[in-house]
């Protein structure tokens, strides 16, 4: 057991030494490398909140769900043009209510025919709704770039100014997509702990027959599942769109958050927090700080290091760890 | 209390099962009275599971049906049959183990909780009283078991005997008129399967539960069943009181040479 970790350990170890090796390094200001770690983190909880989407759906219905990043853009497309006509906050309820509606003719029209299907053609499923939703969002919503005007100032703030020199800028709409996520983070938590619903959903994510056999429709729980997962793609979208604008490329950032979840681990959902901050810090970091390093070490022409440092540390993990952080190791019945 | 054995709850009728080409079941039939034990038994890969699972609606079989208090139907679904009221535990342990024992006995009350999910989230009026109520139940239960001391502890600690408890006991917290018990001896030492047997026949005496029994340890089934139906590859070899099955000579035949 020990010598397994030892591998994680190591890794784990490096990357924290890694973090805090540039303050060793003359010439760091400790607060640029505080802007840093914080960038980090803000971009860290953003990932978290679409690796969540991925992880609630593989737990409950063994799917992996390709139509996340879809989803996100769609419920963002949603909010953001009926928010043009109506306040954010009916636009939110509304667009929840369409996510719902989605998740329901989901489970009638493609779960529910596939149900134990191979693993193989559920994903490709999800594949074809993840093209479905692209277009549609299109269709409906129009394919603008579209501004989700959540009400906060563009001006940073200014913090910590009497420890450090010239004090730390934080982006307002950062501080607010952290404070959102946790709130969704602990209300999701609640909810899957203090309710029978979430004691169903828990049930059912355990083990399917035995949920079955106790009288948990399925059926039921996926709508939920999906329902539930619509609205972590609202907000996602929400947060991710008020910083970017709502525009196609939205959904690429399910691609982001796919290294996170193999770094946390497919069912888990701490682990899809935690591995949302470590790959949101690592990436900040080592384009700010390693970036130089190896570009003047090696004479090569610029950083880049953000865009495949999640997915090389992913890699990393899946020959280390393919479970992850904090999955359920997978053990075949032979 | 004295118990009665009833009417005829539950029958089955010619059933065959097959995957592929391999046949699990062939022209099975029997039945099962009211508030009796009943015991399917038979050696290993005789079939017996996946009669339970038809019965449970996980199998569909390719011929016969299932007659449940009269009412006749040629494939059971799982949450019907759960409705309708009978429970079952598994062979392989199926319990959510990364719950604590008191929640996977309180996730058995899923199918009595009634109030709407705003309220529960909310916790408040009738849905703090219901969760009240299925609490008082699922503790009861837990002294039923003797378990008392391992309420708040992951399933997934326990030792393989007391899960075993546990998987009853989530059985038990729905409330069920028929209980279809996978092998509920299999892997235990003499004592565990003797604290077993006693909750069996207690939960049938007090209870008045119907109880369908798989097992392939002979002794033990002999001792606490009404009536035996025997398999052995898939087919139905005797079917009887305990004395006239262990009289059987197709019996002891398929028995021969096995562990028992």
């Amino acid at each position: 057991m020990t010598s397994k970790n030892l591998p994680v350990t190591i890794l784990l170890g490096l990357l924290a030494v890694g973090m805090f090796l540039p303050l060793a390094q003359a010439g760091t200001a400790t607060g640029f490398w505080l802007e840093v770690l914080i960038g980090g983190l803000m971009a860290g909880v953003l990932y978290a909140l679409v690796a969540l989407g991925f992880v609630l759906i593989f737990k409950a219905s063994g799917v992996f769900n390709f139509a996340q990043g879809a989803m996100v853009l769609f419920a963002a497309l949603a909010l953001a043009r009926l928010a043009e006509w109506m306040p954010l906050w009916l636009a939110f309820v509304l667009a929840a209510l369409i996510m719902v509606a989605f998740a329901w003719v989901v489970e009638r029209l493609v779960l529910r025919k596939l149900v134990n299907q191979e693993g193989v053609t559920l994903l490709m499923a999800t594949l074809g709704i993840a093209f479905f939703l692209d277009g549609f969002g299109q269709t409906i919503w129009g394919s603008d770039i579209y501004k989700i005007d959540l009400g906060i100032s563009k001006e940073p703030l200014l913090a910590l100014q009497s420890v450090f020199e010239g004090g730390i800028l934080l982006n307002r709409d950062d501080i607010l997509a952290a404070v959102i996520a946790t709130l969704l983070v602990l209300a999701l938590a609640l909810f899957f702990q203090k309710t029978p619903t979430g004691r169903a959903l828990r049930a059912v994510a355990d083990d399917h027959q035995a949920a079955q056999s106790i009288g948990i429709p399925l059926s039921t729980i996926w709508v939920i599942v999906w329902s539930v997962a619509g609205f972590v793609a609202l907000v996602a979208g929400m947060v991710w769109g008020g910083k970017l604008g709502v525009q196609f490329s939205l959904q690429e950032i399910a691609l982001r958050a796919l290294p996170v979840v193999i770094l946390g681990g497919f069912t888990s959902v701490p682990g899809a927090i935690i591995g949302g901050l470590i790959i949101g810090v690592g990436e900040k970091m080592s384009e700010v700080f390693l970036a130089p390093i190896l570009v003047k070490a090696f004479d090569l022409a610029g950083g880049g290091i953000e865009n495949w440092f999640a997915y090389v540390l992913a890699l990393v993990f899946l020959l280390v760890r393919p479970e992850g952080l904090f999955g359920e190791k997978h053990i075949d019945r032979v | 209390m004295a118990r009665t054995i009833g009417d005829v709850i539950l029958a089955v009728d010619a059933i065959s099962l097959s995957f592929g080409g391999v046949k699990a079941l062939t022209d099975i039939s029997f039945d099962v009275r009211e508030h009796e034990i009943r015991a399917i038994i038979g050696p290993n890969g005789a079939g017996k599971s996946s009669m339970l699972n038809v019965i449970n609606g996980v199998y569909t079989p390719q011929q016969g049906q299932v007659t449940l208090r009269g009412r006749t139907f040629s494939h059971m679904d799982p949450h019907e049959v759960a409705l309708s009221g009978i429970a079952r535990t598994f062979q392989s342990l199926a319990l959510f183990k990364g719950m604590t024992v008191l929640d996977n006995i309180m996730s058995g009350r899923n199918l009595r909780m009634k109030s709407n999910l705003l309220l529960q989230a909310l916790r408040v009026g009738p849905a703090e009283r219901e969760e009240n109520e299925h609490r008082r139940a699922s503790e009861r239960i837990i002294d039923f078991l003797e378990i008392q001391a391992y309420r708040k502890v992951p399933v997934g600690r326990l030792p393989y005997g007391l899960q075993k408890r546990v998987d009853l006991g989530r059985a038990l917290a729905m409330e069920p008129s028929i209980l279809l018990l996978d092998e509920p001896m299999a892997g235990m030492n003499t004592e565990e399967k003797q604290d077993m047997c006693r909750f069996i026949l207690d939960v049938n005496d007090e209870f008045g539960t119907t109880i369908v029994l798989i097992e392939h340890d002979m002794g033990v089934v002999m001792d606490i069943s009404d009536r035996v139906v025997v398999l052995d590859y898939g087919r139905k070899i005797g079917d009887g009181p305990p004395a006239e099955v262990r009289a059987n000579e197709e019996v002891v035949r398929a028995y021969l040479g096995t562990s028992h």
